[in-house]
């Protein structure tokens, strides 16, 4: 299915649009607040009709995973080349993008935020251009990160996201911004120069024959790096299970284990978040955090099956310290965005246990859990938003009987809530089932300790909503206005994704069913050894 | 006998154009000094011009050209033409800054010498990346120092700029005298001053261990001098600081670029094993002097204790400065890996650094000429005082700590990929974790200009068309080589091949 318009493919317009959507921000006179605001709406909203299109054309049929004839919307268009030395090889690096099962629900999904995001920005009042310029540049990295194909591309558009994240929490944060903004990129950044060495590995490691000439070249394609009959023997990461290979996978998982965060780098995510201003932590929460998960899911398992069936269990660990310890730190918050954070790093927690089971059910409900953890963060963010520019605080223990006062927001609330604590009937419920029962069939004991996590999950939730919403309401709240029909705006598409995908799931499952058994199957007959028995 | 000698000399001059050229263009901007009595515009556009026809020359020399002129005395192969050219290209920003440094225009000072000495500089610049004689080195090495120990005290009312020329003066005599010492070894132990013929006697005959590695961390000491290498580094973050910022910005770029070719040469020639080398790429040492592993150790100090340092500064030339030795420490890892990838790595490494780093001193010396202070806490709202120039300033900070898509992201990938591929990961490994050091100090800068002071009233700073038609010169193959970088590359990789090595 070739989707293209001036002969660009579908894939470059929605990565490059919100560049454009830049530029023409920067041109505007920074005092013309309304048209950068809806010429960056206007921009993500061509996103989201793009991201439509993408879903409809979608054939769901298709696996991908390693296999480029049956990756959709391909672009492969040659970006540099180096001639080759008697001393050193050709060097040919590929604008290579498409998508398969992986990665469709994470496009929708960043399409999906970005516009949300700008709405969510609305109110933002100092430096409104530069504002609009880095959120659409931060969006083009985003993109890019699930679209490309090619090691190099991913690199640069990983590295791009980081200095308008830096500076969009560090201009626009709250009091500690500052200290928030360089503690992420500097987090980030020590977990990127690590994956740079390893990709530099895998570069000298693997080579193609290339067709015309006959030579050896070495190349940043990730599907070629994830065929070990293209490994130079006697390269550093040939072979299977070696020490080399062992070490540029943790490496590897280092850097992505960062952006997840999978406990012990998580430290930074609950500074980030508090100091964001709402619309940066709802793309914080709703993106970033999916780009860890994708990576260990798009490069570290498929390029490195032998080390991820090897550390599979201390993976299942990390994820069950991350629900169950992100789920009582989140108990005892008593700020209601940092109580988020935490629920955070306690959610994407399913993800990564999910994906260690390495069964079509424990993928399927990592991926499923990435998009609706996505969708479901992203409204708890908004919601928190909605009330801290109203009552200026984010104390739990300073509210209470906010139902009566805002009803229309309590609506809201009850169902982002629910969907958080994995009520059945919303989207939640299905993904954390599925990961779940995968991970139950493989880590038997480390599943059942894990479902700890749901149990404080509930508390915590439910004992927010107490504190918040219901009892007395104190005094000084008593003229709080309801919801707002921008934030409703925001918040309601949200909704009826979490509600539909809840009852109805299916339209998810069938994006990505065929890409997840391929990737299952890759990555366990790829390994040399069966995954642990319980 | 004399014909011989006579058509040697005659063959030798052809090749010598560049350096004929600025040697004219030195002593008529000299003249022309005398006769015109303080008129520094025209002094500048001469050397501006002259510069130019000197880099004409040098262009023609593009063509893979491997010649050994005066009996090996200078040589001209690509590695010499490519590392001529990064120095001119200094030279020539160096000119255009100087024309618009009000530092320097300030006051009554005679500006005619300052570009004499500009123009000797490179001369003596020139020579060190082409020297193939001990001897030859030592003079070269000697004219840039002397035009450079002038040069940095050029703000003679200011006692910082007489501290920072005295305290170059005496590390550079201690410096050179070391090497000296060392070099009386070499040609103690061996017989010869030039490079070929003391690989020739090193092949032959045993040398005895002890005498050479002494020599060789004696001639260390000079050429770590050169390149501002930990534990040689302490007159840098002074000097930096006191001489003018144009004298700072081309001591950082062309005098280090200059450093590391004579430095690269002479170990390369001298420690040859070309029967070892003959696996494809890589330069074998002779057995049982492994001199790389020094350069492996100071390389780790060197950007280690450069960037550490680097965190604590207040004042941003210093901080520049120490962050110049760092990225010393991060070339010296293409050395390490004695291999034509790693020298390729140096040579892109270095266009990209001349570009950043110019850049970013460029900025600095525009923005000290209009608020008066170089101090990083002055730079506090500057993001909103004048957008252009700090979004400029951040890019090549950004480059600097080696982020895509700027240049220095290809020159950190080069040098990292080099190390990989030669199995060095432990090294490379300190190179990663330094640039996320480098990261924390860089980020200080853009923190103060963006994060800083951003509700209050700004008065715009506003610069002419001149100012910024330089900046857009550095920031744009900043950005484009960071995206597009087959051009830079190619040239590199075609300018590896040192004469007397396969």
């Amino acid at each position: 299915m070739e989707l293209q318009f001036l002969n660009i493919g579908i894939l470059s317009w929605i990565t490059f649009l919100p560049i454009v959507g830049m530029i023409i921000v920067l041109m505007l006179p920074k005092n013309k607040w309304n048209a950068i605001r809806w010429t960056s709406a206007i921009f993500t909203g061509i996103q989201v009709v793009l991201a439509v299109v993408i879903f409809a054309n979608y054939n769901r049929a298709l696996p991908g995973v390693n296999d480029i004839n049956s990756f959709q919307f391909v672009e492969k268009v040659n970006w540099i080349t180096v001639q080759s030395f008697p001393w050193v090889g050709k060097v040919d690096i590929d604008y290579f993008v498409g998508i398969d099962g992986l990665s469709v629900a994470m496009v929708l999904l960043t399409a999906l935020i970005s516009f949300i995001a700008v709405f969510a920005s609305w109110n933002i009042d100092k430096a409104v251009k530069g504002y609009f310029a880095l959120l659409l540049l931060l969006d083009t990295g985003m993109m890019g990160v699930f679209v490309a194909l090619d090691f190099f591309l991913f690199y640069v558009f990983w590295e791009v996201m980081l200095l308008p994240m830096y500076f969009l929490i560090g201009i626009w944060g709250g009091p500690r911004r500052e200290y928030a903004a360089i503690k992420f990129f500097l987090y980030t950044l020590f977990g990127s120069v690590l994956m740079l060495l390893v990709m530099l590995a895998l570069y000298f490691s693997v080579t193609y024959v290339d067709p015309a000439t006959g030579e050896k070249v070495h190349t940043f394609n990730m599907l070629l790096m994830m065929d070990p009959a293209n490994y130079e023997p006697n390269s550093l990461l040939a072979g299977l299970h070696t020490f080399w290979r062992y070490i540029a996978y943790i490496g590897l998982f280092i850097g992505f284990a960062i952006k997840v965060p999978i406990f012990p780098f998580h430290t930074w995510l609950p500074d980030a978040h508090v100091e964001a201003p709402t619309a940066i932590s709802v793309i914080l929460a709703g993106v970033l955090l999916k780009m860890g998960t994708y990576g260990l899911l798009r490069i570290s398992f498929p390029m490195f099956p032998d080390a991820m069936v090897y550390f599979a269990i201390p993976l299942a660990i990390l994820g069950f310290i991350n629900i169950v310890y992100g789920a009582l730190v989140a108990m005892a918050q008593t700020d209601f965005k940092k109580l988020i954070a935490y629920s955070s790093i306690s959610h994407m927690g399913i993800v990564v246990l999910g994906m260690a089971a390495l069964n079509t059910q424990g993928v399927t409900g990592a991926v499923m859990q990435m998009f609706n953890h996505g969708t479901i963060t992203a409204m708890l963010f908004l919601i928190v938003g909605v009330l801290y520019d109203r009552a200026h605080t984010r104390g739990l223990n300073e509210f209470g009987g906010i139902a009566n006062q805002m009803p229309k927001y309590t609506g809201i609330v009850t169902v982002a809530f629910f969907a958080a604590l994995g009520l059945p009937g919303l989207s939640g419920f299905i993904s954390e089932a599925f990961a779940f029962l995968g991970a139950f069939q493989v880590f038997r004991w480390i599943t059942i300790a894990s479902t700890l996590g749901i149990v404080i999950t509930a508390a915590y939730m439910l004992w927010t909503l107490q504190r918040v919403f219901l009892g007395s309401l104190p005094e000084k709240w008593k003229n709080l206005p309801d919801i707002n029909g921008r934030e409703l705006f925001t918040l309601v598409p949200l909704a009826i994704i979490v509600i539909f995908l809840g009852i109805y799931p299916s339209p998810l499952i069938e994006l990505m069913n065929s890409s997840i058994n391929h990737l299952v199957n890759f990555v366990s007959n790829g390994a040399g050894i069966p995954m642990p028995k319980p | 006998m004399l014909q011989s000698t006579l058509d040697g000399i005659l063959n030798s001059l052809k090749v010598f154009q560049p350096e004929i050229t600025l040697t004219v263009v030195l002593c008529l901007i000299l003249i022309l000094d005398l006769i015109l009595k303080n008129r520094p515009k025209i002094i500048a556009w001469s050397l501006f011009v002259g510069l130019l026809i000197t880099g004409y020359f040098l262009i023609q020399q593009t063509n893979g050209l491997t010649i050994s002129a005066f009996e090996n005395m200078f040589l001209v192969d690509p590695f010499s033409v490519y590392f001529r050219m990064l120095i001119i290209l200094t030279s020539i920003f160096i000119v255009m800054f100087s024309m618009m440094s009000g530092e320097l225009y300030n006051g009554k000072r005679k500006l005619g010498e300052y570009y004499i000495f500009v123009a000797s500089a490179t001369l003596g610049m020139f020579l060190m990346s082409g020297a193939g004689n001990l001897l030859m080195m030592y003079l070269a090495i000697e004219l840039t120092s002397l035009s450079f120990y002038i040069l940095s005290g050029y703000k003679k009312e200011v006692p910082d700029s007489n501290e920072a020329s005295l305290k170059y003066l005496i590390y550079g005599a201690v410096s050179s005298g070391m090497m000296l010492y060392g070099i009386s070894i070499i040609y103690g132990l061996t017989g010869s001053l030039d490079f070929i013929n003391i690989n020739k006697a090193f092949q032959v005959s045993e040398v005895s261990f002890l005498p050479l590695v002494a020599a060789n961390i004696l001639m260390l000491v000079g050429f770590g001098f050169k390149i501002s290498a930990v534990p040689f580094h302490f007159w840098t973050p002074d000097v930096y600081e006191g001489a003018p910022i144009t004298i700072t910005a081309f001591l950082s770029v062309a005098s280090k670029a200059a450093g590391f070719a004579v430095l690269m040469r002479y170990f390369f020639t001298a420690y040859y094993n070309p029967v070892a080398s003959a696996l494809s790429g890589s330069i074998a040492t002779l057995s049982g002097f492994d001199w790389n592993i020094i350069i492996a150790i100071i390389s780790v100090a060197t950007m280690t204790i450069g960037n550490f340092i680097a965190i604590w500064q207040t004042n941003l030339k210093r901080l520049l400065a120490y962050s110049s030795i760092a990225h010393a420490g991060y070339m010296l890892m293409g050395i390490v890996v004695l291999s034509n990838e790693g020298i390729a790595a140096i040579l892109i490494y270095f266009a990209v650094y001349l570009f950043m780093n110019l850049g970013a001193f460029y900025i600095v010396m525009l923005i000290a000429d209009k608020i008066g202070s170089e101090d990083i806490e002055s730079y506090k709202g500057l993001g909103y005082k004048t957008p252009f120039m700090a979004v400029v300033l951040s890019i090549f900070l950004i480059s600097l700590t080696g982020l895509p898509p700027t240049a220095g992201f290809i020159g950190k990938l080069y040098l990292f990929a080099a190390l990989i591929n030669h199995q060095w990961i432990w090294l490379a490994i300190v190179g990663v974790l330094n640039s996320v050091v480098s990261l924390y100090y860089y980020v200080k800068v853009f923190r103060n200009m963006f994060l800083k002071n951003i509700d209050e009233q700004h008065n715009e700073i506003k610069f002419n068309a001149p100012q910024i038609i330089v900046a857009l010169l550095l920031v744009i193959p900043t950005l484009v080589f960071g995206l597009y970088f087959s051009p830079l590359v190619n040239l590199a990789q075609a300018s590896v091949s040192i004469l007397g090595l396969k």
